[in-house]
């Protein structure tokens, strides 16, 4: 029995909508079978909270007197980039200030940079404005300084152009030193493994074949409402699947875009991830219509059913050789041991579980008392059939 | 006569040293008097201690140096980790860099993470590892 987007709005819209976290509905699903639940159940929430880096945000100043076409441009010292109408810019998550030593003094402390920026305005804080141009008739202005506060932007909106990956590596080190990386702090000979996916929660992963989740699908984004607005970067439908269709590796991505003035630093918060650099942890929804049985079946999916690759970030992953040591379940990854190659190894996450769960429950919380509302897609995300893949940069010079 | 001083310390032994008798060694060989406030050492896992060590001090020196010199790190117990209960977003990260079990997730159905004063031994190494700037040390 197959129901409408339109049919579930209308329970939404009353009040009447049977909602579930994609935690809460594995044990509904396994007592009432997928029959009874696809019939009961209109909404299955996801969530997922950690740092993506492809993430940024588009800021309108409006125009000083005189007028100024800003070509570079600093955010509390943060480079924001200008090149594009006169008083657009758009700063990146993991964009670090021009003086910041960086990795000159190992392992790198990154203690500012575009996360925080963002953060910081979404807070309400004032942001010093520094900005450099080359004067023109139209706009003669050559250099400014001032503060900006979100309240008197024309826009301020996140456009994250890969975002809530579906399935990620874990990362291990095999080497005798210590490494930083973009997955934690890494211990030698394998003292840790860390990961970082919500694994049966992730809205992804609970639609891995992109069914209902596409360009235009209404999301959970940092606290407010977001939109799907294209696939990710690095987008990779024909990614590596196991037995039940769900990948076993990173796999498909989105791009998002919300308004910065309505979100909350509970779920937009700048991070430094030590010796690697800055970035920005995203709290991200999407809900999962229950239109038919197939769609009950992929939400149901257990921790304990979705595997992860681990690789050595000491090694094969720098060079790109990217070889599987093993898979891990999640389930076995968040129990804070798991075994490799024979080794029993402590396992840590960079994404937030807890997180996940509060924006899942959030969002369900939504839709339960009438307020989100589900769209229809109007155009769909690249899927296996697209044959799609994720290609390498081949170096074409001689260094 | 060198006059007599105590210093609260906080140590903490890797695996490999908690059977050797080092508080004992420290009272022979240094001519130190301890008090043991507080001790948590067990066969298979590492161990911390917090004690009062007194005596002259070029022998409270030189018995720290002797400490250091085996491999066993310590803290004045002046200093404090504190953790942001606002920044931290229980992601995990600090738990397997803690070497003390300080930082853990006790609870694996709520995979919230506990941070407990009395296993920390303000090493600080959790400070720069969580990503979300959490970890502070007050003196």
């Amino acid at each position: 029995m197959a129901k409408t987007i339109q049919e579930i709005n209308e329970r939404i819209k009353n009040e009447k909508a049977v909602v579930f976290t994609a935690e809460e509905i594995i044990p509904y699903v396994e007592e009432k079978g997928y029959k009874k639940a696809a019939r009961e159940v209109d909404v299955v929430t996801t969530g997922t909270f950690s740092p993506m880096c492809s993430s940024g945000a588009f800021l309108n100043f409006g125009h000083s007197a005189p007028r100024m076409k800003i070509q570079n441009a600093w955010l509390n010292d943060v480079p924001a980039y200008g090149g594009l109408a006169a008083c657009d810019v758009y700063i990146g998550a993991t964009q670090i200030p021009d003086e910041d030593p960086a990795n000159k003094i190992y392992p790198g402390r990154f203690k500012y940079g575009g996360g925080y920026v963002i953060e910081e305005l979404i807070d309400g804080k004032d942001i010093t404005l520094k900005a450099t141009s080359y004067g023109t008739d139209c706009y003669p202005r050559k250099e400014l300084q001032t503060t900006i506060n979100i309240k008197d932007l024309n826009q301020a909106y996140l456009v994250n152009p890969r975002n809530a990956y579906q399935n990620y590596n874990v990362a291990v080190n095999l080497s005798s030193r210590v490494i930083y990386t973009y997955l934690g702090v890494l211990q030698p000979g394998m003292g840790n493994a860390n990961f970082s996916s919500a694994g049966q929660l992730s809205p992804l992963l609970n639609d891995p074949y992109y069914r209902t989740i596409g360009i235009g699908t209404r999301i959970f984004l940092g606290g407010s409402v977001g939109y799907v607005i294209w696939e990710g970067t690095q987008h990779n439908p024909t990614a590596r699947r196991g037995k039940t269709g769900v990948p076993t590796e990173g796999a498909g991505t989105i791009s998002v875009a919300g308004d910065m003035k309505n979100m909350s630093t509970r779920y937009v918060k700048g991070v430094s991830m030590l010796g690697y650099g800055v970035s920005l942890s995203m709290g991200i929804g999407i809900p999962i219509p229950i239109i038919d049985e197939e769609m009950i079946s992929f939400v149901s999916i257990k921790d304990e059913d979705i595997y992860a690759p681990v690789i050595d970030y000491s090694s094969s992953y720098p060079k790109r050789e990217n070889d599987i040591l093993t898979e891990l379940n999640y389930r076995d990854l968040r129990s804070g041991v798991a075994t490799i190659r024979e080794e029993k190894v402590p396992t840590a996450s960079i994404s937030s579980y807890p997180m996940a769960r509060e924006i899942a429950q959030t969002l369900k919380n939504w839709i339960a008392t009438g307020k989100f509302q589900l769209t229809e897609k109007v155009a769909p995300l690249p899927g296996v059939e697209s044959g799609q893949t994720f290609k390498s940069l081949e170096i074409k010079t001689k260094r | 006569m060198q006059r007599t001083i105590a210093r609260n310390i906080m140590l903490h032994y890797p695996k490999k040293l908690t059977e050797k008798p080092i508080i004992s060694n420290l009272i022979k060989n240094y001519d130190l008097t301890m008090n043991i406030s507080r001790a948590r050492i067990d066969q298979d896992e590492e161990g911390t201690l917090v004690i009062e060590i007194s005596g002259v001090k070029e022998n409270i020196d030189a018995g720290l140096k002797y400490l250091t010199d085996i491999g066993i790190t310590y803290k004045p117990v002046s200093k404090v980790i504190a953790r942001d209960d606002e920044r931290c977003t229980h992601c995990s990260a600090c738990t397997v860099i803690c070497p003390t079990g300080a930082l853990l997730i006790e609870d694996r159905s709520t995979m919230f993470v506990n941070f407990i004063q009395d296993k920390c031994i303000a090493c600080g190494l959790c400070i720069p590892a969580c990503p979300y700037q959490a970890m502070e040390m007050y003196e």
